[in-house]
Formats: structure tokens, sequence, C-alpha cells
């Protein structure tokens, strides 16, 4: 089998417009929740989110730096997102100046949860409010999920697989792994792999308050509500962004000097079976992923450092650590373990490319982001480290990434240092 | 320029994205101003909507420069 290595990162998170911002502040524990400001929230259960900040912001983003203003009118803004992320992970990469060979050679894998909501519901308005001959033309193509591997591979030029996961809140991870078995079953030598959301409108707020998902109780203390782990904890926080990550084989990425900053080396799925947005409760979907993604690694309970948990903030959390501990061992086998959700709210379809990132860079600088406002941990949490408040120094050497999504949707994907 | 030359030179401008320059009466939306079909049915759902018009598909298939818009609109209002 040909080994995948990650040679480029790119971020657009409420933290941050690009990697470092958003990872110097993780690191910092900053929070990126606020009250919304996107629209009006007067008369919704849940009026903060984790947003992504305007130019101005010197957390910002800049969307006029990689995406034309044509195309930022047309389509909804978790394409936005998409393409800025793909192109920042393309320069960190070094991957701008392909033959038109190499190109055929390249593909894009980024997905999303939902999709363009904002403009869905929108248009609808407008059709209900003005007829149809009032609908956008760009209405379709702009809200696609599939439209950011769309968009970027006609941006680029590549003529590798076009391909798009849409498994709710596992999104992120599948778009990595499945992009992974790409390049290692010779469809392609460079896969851009990802995943971008942007469902901050009122009907996502709305659904997702309904679903009794989104916690309610902290509108008042924005910074406080998403606080995986604790006991006071009662839904998550939505955010919205992309994390994109240069997926390349190994000797190809060798052959060309790039700067490797990771392998891919295991990959798990599986379903719950169970229920459409309540987990399993004893955690089975969650453990036999990991379980496949240690076997397909080759790794032993004790190996991982790190665990990048699903952790949302919600009841949820103990199921996942409850697997985690049966899978790594009680004191997870000496892994420390957090949810950087704490910090940036959960980016749904975005989560698991995002979180895949920030794995990277706790390899990368040899520490492990905090969970933030873990101040009552729950039962089950004993002897655990869930770096709580402050991010820690510690080696990392082999990580593992949880998402799971409604309809029982689970991926881990594992990564290590290539020394 | 006309009232209407200079209004619809301004919404192609903010549509397409091109320098208002380049804009002139004689360009082609497809050819000269870099348009796909779908920027047409755009700029023709705008100029509907800037000058309160309605611009049948058959007459929007024939519009092909900015001068047959600007032309078609002045004679549509009388």
């Amino acid at each position: 089998m040909r080994r995948v290595v990650v040679t480029g990162l790119g971020l657009v998170t409420p933290l941050g417009g690009d990697v470092e911002t958003s990872w110097k502040n993780l690191i910092a524990g900053e929070s990126g929740a606020g009250p919304i400001t996107r629209f009006e929230p007067e008369g919704q259960k849940c009026t903060i989110a984790c947003e992504v900040k305007g130019k101005d912001h010197p957390w910002g983003f800049d969307p006029d730096k990689r995406v034309d203003g044509k195309i930022q009118r047309q389509v909804d803004p978790f394409i936005v997102y998409g393409i800025d992320a793909a192109g920042q992970a393309l320069e960190d990469a070094g991957l701008l100046d392909l033959s038109d060979e190499e190109k055929e050679r390249v593909g894009c894998s980024i997905g999303a949860g939902i999709g363009g909501l904002p403009g869905i519901e929108k248009e609808s308005i407008n059709l209900h409010e003005r007829g149809p001959g009032r609908v956008s033309p760009h209405f379709v193509h702009g809200r696609l999920i599939n439209l950011v591997t769309g968009q970027v591979q006609i941006k680029y030029g590549f003529m590798g697989p076009n391909h798009a996961v849409v498994t709710a809140c596992s999104t992120g991870a599948h778009s990595i792994g499945d992009a992974a078995r790409m390049i290692a079953m010779d469809d392609a030598d460079i896969m851009v792999a990802g995943g971008a959301e942007s469902t901050i409108n009122p009907l996502g707020i709305a659904g997702f308050a309904q679903a009794r998902a989104l916690n309610t109780s902290f509108n008042d203390r924005p910074t406080e509500a998403s606080r995986p782990y604790d006991k006071d904890r009662e839904g998550f926080v939505m955010g919205e962004g992309a994390g994109v990550v240069i997926l390349e084989e190994y000797e190809h990425a060798k052959a060309r000097g790039a700067k490797i900053y990771a392998e891919v080396t295991g990959y798990g799925l599986s379903g719950d079976a169970y229920h459409v947005t309540a987990p399993h409760p004893e955690g089975k979907g969650a453990e036999l992923a990991m379980r496949m993604a240690l076997k397909k690694a080759g790794l032993g309970p004790g190996d991982i450092d790190y665990v990048n948990a699903h952790g949302t903030s919600t009841m949820a959390d103990t199921i996942e650590l409850a697997a985690v501990k049966r899978v790594l061992g009680e004191g997870l086998g000496g892994a420390s373990m957090s949810s950087t959700k704490s910090a940036i709210g959960h980016l749904l379809g975005g989560a698991g490319a995002v979180e895949a990132v920030f794995c990277i860079l706790a390899m990368r600088d040899q520490i492990v982001p905090p969970t933030l406002n873990l101040h009552n941990p729950d039962e089950g949490t004993e002897g655990i480290d869930l770096v709580p408040h402050k991010a820690k120094k510690r080696e990392v050497k082999a990580v593992l990434n949880n998402s799971f999504g409604f309809g029982g949707t689970n991926a881990s994907i594992i990564m290590q240092k290539v020394d | 320029m006309s009232d209407t030359a200079t209004r619809v030179q301004k919404i192609v401008v903010e549509h397409l994205g091109v320098e208002s320059d380049k804009v002139t009466q004689e360009a082609s939306f497809i050819d000269d101003l870099g348009a796909d079909s779908l920027d047409i049915v755009e700029l023709v759902m705008a100029f509907e909507e800037e000058f309160g018009v309605e611009i049948p598909d058959d007459a929007a298939e024939k519009i092909a420069t900015v001068g047959d818009a600007t032309k078609f609109i002045e004679e549509t209002q009388g």
C-alpha cells in the first residue's frame, strides 16, 4: 500500500483566518464564542455562536485574499471558507506551479455536513415573496456541498478525483480518510482534503435548538457555554469555518523535497445502527471506529499520545470517553485527551478537518491544546488528563482524532510524526 | 451617455466585477466582459429590477452587447 503524508495545512476558524493565528489563539486558551452578529437572533433559544470574524478583527478572515469577488457574491460562506483554506494549504505545500500532467494526478475531497443552508433559507423567502423569476441563477451551484471541491478544481486546474463527503459531523474526518485511501489505491498522487461549514443563520440555529442539541442557558456568558466533560454542559455552540490538508504520496513528497508534517496511518469507520441523533449509549460504534483505526496503524493502546475528542459539550461526551477508555485503557494509556470545540465551537462538517490540523500542529510543536471551561468534571473523568484550561507541553508522536455525526456515523483517524 | 446607459454600465460593473472603461456600449457580455450564460441571466434580472421592466426570455437571448441592453430598456420604457 502506498504511504500517505500531510504536506500542507489551511484553516479558517472562529480563532483566526489562517493556520498560525488560529493555533496561537487556541494554545493561548482564547474562546471564539460571542453573541450572534450574523443576523438578529431575538426570539431564538440560543443567541450565541463561534463566528468567523470579519477582516477588521485582529483574528479576522479576509475573503478577498483568495476568493474572486464575483464568486463571493454567488456562493454560500462555507464555499468561500473552503476555497480559502484550500488555497492556504496549497501555498503551504508549495504546489502552485504544477504542470498540466501533474494536475491530472491531483484531486479534491472537501465536504460539508449541511452545505448552503443560509442561501437556501434566503432564496426560499425570496421565492415566496417575489416569485420564481427572482430566484438567483446561481442558487443551486452556490449551495451544493460538492462545490468547494468543484470551485477549487476549477481555480487550480486539478483534474484528479472530484469527491465530496456528506456524513454530518463526521464529514471532515471521512473526507481526509477517504482521500488518503484514494492516494493509497493510486487514484491520485495528491489530494486536497477537508471540510467546511457555515450555518449560523436563523434556520440553522433554530433547527439545532429544536433538536435539543444547542446550549440555551449561556446566552449571557457565551465564552463559558462550550464546556465538554463539565457537569453543567448542556449542548454545543455552533461554529463555522473550514480546515483543509494536502495529502501526498510519501515518495512523491520526498522526491520534491516537501515539508512533511505527519503520516496518515490509521482510518476507521463505523455506524451506530441505533438512533438518528443520539449516540449508542454504550458508544459501540465509536469503539469500533477507534479499534479499526488502531489496527490499520499497527499501534497498541499505549501508543497514542493525544486524542482530539469529538467532545461537543453534550451528554454524549462521557459516552465517547467511556469508549476511548475501553480502547486505550482506564488511564487512556498515558494519552492526553481534549476537546478543542470548547474554544471554536462545533464546526459540524468542518470539525473533523479543523481538528486534524490541530492534531498535526500538536505534533509539530509538542504541545496539546486545552479543554476550556472544565470546572466540574463529570463522573467517569477521574484519572484522565483532559487538559483543563491550559495547553500542556508533552511528547506527541501519535494522535487519534474522533468525529461522530447524526445518523450514527463514526470516523477515527490516526496520524503519526514521520522521523 | 444617457441616464439609462449610465445605470446599465453601473450594474454590469458591479455584477461582472470588470473595470468601467471596458463596459462600452459596443462591448459583448460574453466575448469582451467574460460573462457566462448564468451571468447573463443574473444581469437581466438586475436590469428588470433596476428599471421596473420585464425582459422575456426570447428578448433576453438577443441581448449580446451592453448597447443591446440599453436599447431594449429605453424602447420598453418608451
